[in-house]
């Protein structure tokens, strides 16, 4: 599995674009995924809501087991990701792409946001 | 004891196929290979492969192995005609249930008792102290956990996969019975049992045969959609069955009446066995008025439920569930729970489960929760 150079990555296995006009948008990987297994029920953040780096703000249900999900930054939720309230089995098919959760307007990121390669290299280890 | 777990004889095989594996009993056994939902899917319309070898499997021989088991077990074993097989159980003299088992009968005085993997210990030091008993049965308990691998083809399918590879009577071989062949050119007990809740077939082979038994099963079923299955759909495959699952649904401290499988103690047989006292208090109790009672629950929403969450009614605990999954034949969420008897009966309003905080509405269903077409 490969994850996307343009990402930015954290170490709860979250996803994060380079913002535009302030929003990014977020998921989880590949890796994260696959772990997982079968997604099965997804709760996100509702659209208003601030969320804050490193801590949950929704939940991942598959066959076995139920995940937090944790936002990778700080800021208010402008949009939530229907499709995959819809079709959870989306995560596991296209974590990077139609699998995306929601979008978020930063007010503060941490420092320690990982590039694709130091993702790679933390998984691997 | 060892910490490092258990390999079957078919992990090098599971690892190549890129198997994600789980600990399990001791073992380390596939849990999926790719997605546990396809598998699943894959047993109910067409067919799936499983590695069992984890399943402990104990041979009891001798002119009283069948007095042994029918005073050891609480089946009426003796009844049991050569090549076929039955569902039942162990128990404790205080009626609690040790295991769930199947006995196979393999011979004229040859039997062969499958354990759950993490109760074959258990099974067998019992068995073998009850062979003490009042002067002592004439008859071998012996351990055989590492004389099978056990592989299993279950799903519609199944029968047709497996007569490409043998020239056993599977026509004849009825539901619940065990006749000694040769499949794929290698000496094998073919049982048509499962617990998957569809037609299949278990075979009990020499783990040096395993992996020739497995390739030629996956080359055979290849073109009708055989892909190899992980115990993680057997859960959900068996969940939807309303099969119980020991540790989960059957416990030391329930009786086999309050799991309401009191059908499988046989009073009737003769002499004395380990637990008839106790199970015939049980059996009056469970007549009289049962505490509680093992239902089906069918989710309106997407939450899963899971082992030991609470299930509630009008603000009380009324139960607890012991198994739940995601369902893919149902496409909901489902669980078995014990429940109170108030609250038990098929259609009760208002019964919900606790799933972390949130009090979420479920349907109170008969088991189980899919019978398939003959």
């Amino acid at each position: 599995m490969s994850n996307p150079q343009q990402l930015r990555y954290s170490k709860e296995h979250e996803w994060l674009t380079d913002a535009v006009d302030g929003v990014a948008t977020v998921g989880i990987t590949e890796h994260a995924a696959n772990a997982l297994g079968d997604i099965v029920y997804v709760q996100l953040p509702e659209v208003g809501a601030t969320v804050t780096a490193g801590e949950e703000c929704g939940e991942l249900e598959s066959t076995k087991s139920v995940s937090e999900l944790y936002s990778p930054v700080t800021g208010e939720v402008v949009e939530a990701n229907q499709d995959v309230v819809d079709d959870p089995a989306l995560v596991n098919t296209a974590p990077f792409e139609g699998g995306w959760l929601f979008k978020v307007r930063i007010s503060d990121e941490p420092g320690d946001l990982l590039s694709a390669d130091e993702y790679t290299a933390f998984t691997a280890g | 004891m060892s910490t490092a777990p258990r390999l079957t004889a078919l992990d090098a095989l599971h690892r190549s196929l890129g198997a994600t594996m789980t600990d399990f009993a001791g073992w380390d056994m596939p849990l999926r290979y790719a997605s546990e939902r396809d598998e699943h899917n894959a047993v109910r319309t067409r067919a799936g492969l499983f590695d069992l070898s984890h399943m402990g499997e104990i041979t009891v021989t001798g002119p009283q192995a069948v007095d042994l088991l029918d005073y050891a077990l609480v089946g009426n074993i003796s009844t049991v005609g050569n090549g076929r097989a039955r569902y039942t159980m162990i128990c404790q003299e205080d009626g609690g249930i040790l295991d769930d088992l199947i006995v196979y009968r393999l011979g004229e005085t040859e039997y062969m008792v499958v354990a759950n993997a993490s109760n074959a210990q258990v099974v067998l030091d019992a068995l073998v102290a009850r062979s003490q008993h009042d002067g002592g049965f004439d008859a071998e308990v012996r351990d055989d956990r590492d004389a099978y691998a056990l592989i299993a083809v279950q799903g519609p399918e199944s029968p047709g996969i497996l007569k490409q590879l043998t020239d056993a009577d599977l026509d004849g071989l009825k539901y619940y019975a065990g006749l000694p062949g040769t499949v794929a050119g290698v000496p094998a007990l073919i049982a048509r049992t499962g617990y998957t809740g569809e037609d299949g077939f278990e075979l009990f082979l020499k783990p040096e045969h395993a992996e020739g038994v497995w390739k030629a099963l996956t080359e055979a079923g290849q073109g009708v959609g055989l892909i190899p299955c992980g115990l993680s759909c057997r859960d959900t495959l068996r969940l939807e069955a309303g099969m119980p699952l020991y540790g989960h649904e059957l416990t030391t401290s329930l009786t086999p009446f309050d799991a309401g499988l009191g059908r499988v103690v046989k009073f009737e047989k003769p002499g004395d066995f380990v637990g008839r006292k106790a199970l015939e208090a049980a059996a009056e109790r469970a007549e009289a008025a049962p505490p509680r009672k093992l239902v089906g629950l069918v989710a309106e929403g997407r939450r899963v439920p899971r082992a030991g969450f609470q299930v509630v009614a009008g603000g009380e605990v009324v139960g607890e569930i012991t198994s739940g999954a995601p369902s893919p034949t149902l496409g909901r969420p489902i669980a078995m729970a014990y429940v109170d008897a108030a609250h038990a009966a098929p259609g009760t309003e208002g019964v919900g489960v606790d799933i972390r905080g949130t009090h979420e509405p479920y349907e109170v269903v008969a088991l189980p929760f899919y019978k398939r077409q003959k």
